[in-house]
């Protein structure tokens, strides 16, 4: 996994970046499903390795897969990163241990979900019974997020694309199909 | 299109509809295994865009044409929010699915199962909406 992260970043030709982050989020549902996490892992796996990696090579086809010439090395922004990671890092220090039972986030509202979700509900997976109806609102949020990106992305690119096949003439407006 | 690379069309044919079968499992199934509506949605949007690449964005149109994909987008919103206005409605607070039936764990049962099918609903119109307009840039 750390392999494949390197590798992203000095590889220049955008393809092979492209596949190597599609294996890096593989790797990563690989890791959820050893921790245990079933539908977090089924998420990276659909949403990480797949969709991103089809969009990005949807880009890479608009674009080229070639990155420009590499830009020297910027000592600031060097020292700023590894001063940042170097906190984050120290405070891992002060988190409890994986799994701890007296963790914050085990002692909260999590006992009350394992104990009462299959009673109030009747759900066995717990993650689907927290995620529409406890936490209800966050994901209503979550689908007007994605549907807020949808609608971004037509009026950015949808809109542009009809104004510039109006522009072009005839011959090309009639085998392009429809506007977006 | 790809008219020439008969073996990636035989075996996509193939494919599709086991892959829209098994998002349409991963949806439904999502309350009792892992799974819903985010992960359905984006594997069915999957099977979609699969059968774009394949067999040409033009017939992909064809499939799914913008005014559905713009329906699917809202109709999934609503979905999820008009179950928590009827709740609303009903007498409870919003997004509350105890009131939606007699039977309160019944009545979140189908909260849960309509407010996922809104999540999928969204998110593959999201994610076909995304592919087509990126892929008719270059044209």
């Amino acid at each position: 996994m750390l392999l494949t992260g390197i590798s992203v970043i000095f590889i220049r030709n955008l393809f092979a970046v492209v596949v190597l982050a599609g294996m890096f989020s593989l790797l990563a549902a690989v890791l959820y499903v050893v921790l245990d996490a079933v539908d977090v892992a089924f998420t990276e796996a659909a949403v990480g390795a797949g969709i991103s990696t089809l969009l990005l090579l949807g880009t890479l086809a608009l674009t080229t897969d070639k990155e420009l010439a590499k830009t020297k090395i910027k000592i600031i922004p060097l020292l700023l990163v590894i001063f940042t990671g170097s906190v984050l890092i120290l405070g891992t220090r002060d988190m409890p241990n994986f799994g701890d039972a007296k963790a914050p986030a085990n002692l909260h509202v999590a006992p009350r979900y394992i104990e009462e979700s299959m009673k109030e509900t009747g759900l066995p997976n717990m993650v689907t019974s927290v995620l529409a109806s406890y936490r209800g609102y966050d994901t209503f949020g979550e689908v007007v997020v994605i549907f807020t990106a949808a609608i971004g992305v037509l009026i950015l690119l949808g809109q542009g694309y009809r104004k510039s096949r109006r522009g072009s003439g005839k011959i090309i407006n009639k085998n392009s199909g429809e506007a977006e | 299109m790809m008219t020439r690379h008969t073996i990636l069309r035989v075996i996509a044919k193939f494919m599709i509809p086991y892959i829209l079968l098994f998002a349409l499992y991963v949806q439904f199934h999502g309350d009792f295994g892992p799974g819903g509506g985010f992960q359905a949605g984006v594997i069915f949007a999957a099977g979609f865009i699969l059968y774009s690449l394949i067999f040409g964005i033009e017939n992909g149109r064809k499939v799914m044409p913008p005014w559905l994909r713009r329906a699917l987008l809202s109709i999934g919103v609503i979905i999820f929010g008009g179950t928590g206005l009827f709740g609303l409605i009903l007498g409870g607070n919003f997004l509350d699915y105890n009131v939606l039936l007699e039977n309160p764990v019944a009545g979140q049962h189908l909260g849960i199962l309509l407010v996922e099918l809104g999540v999928g609903i969204t998110v593959s119109a999201t994610m076909i909406t995304i592919f087509f307009v990126f892929a008719s840039q270059d044209q």
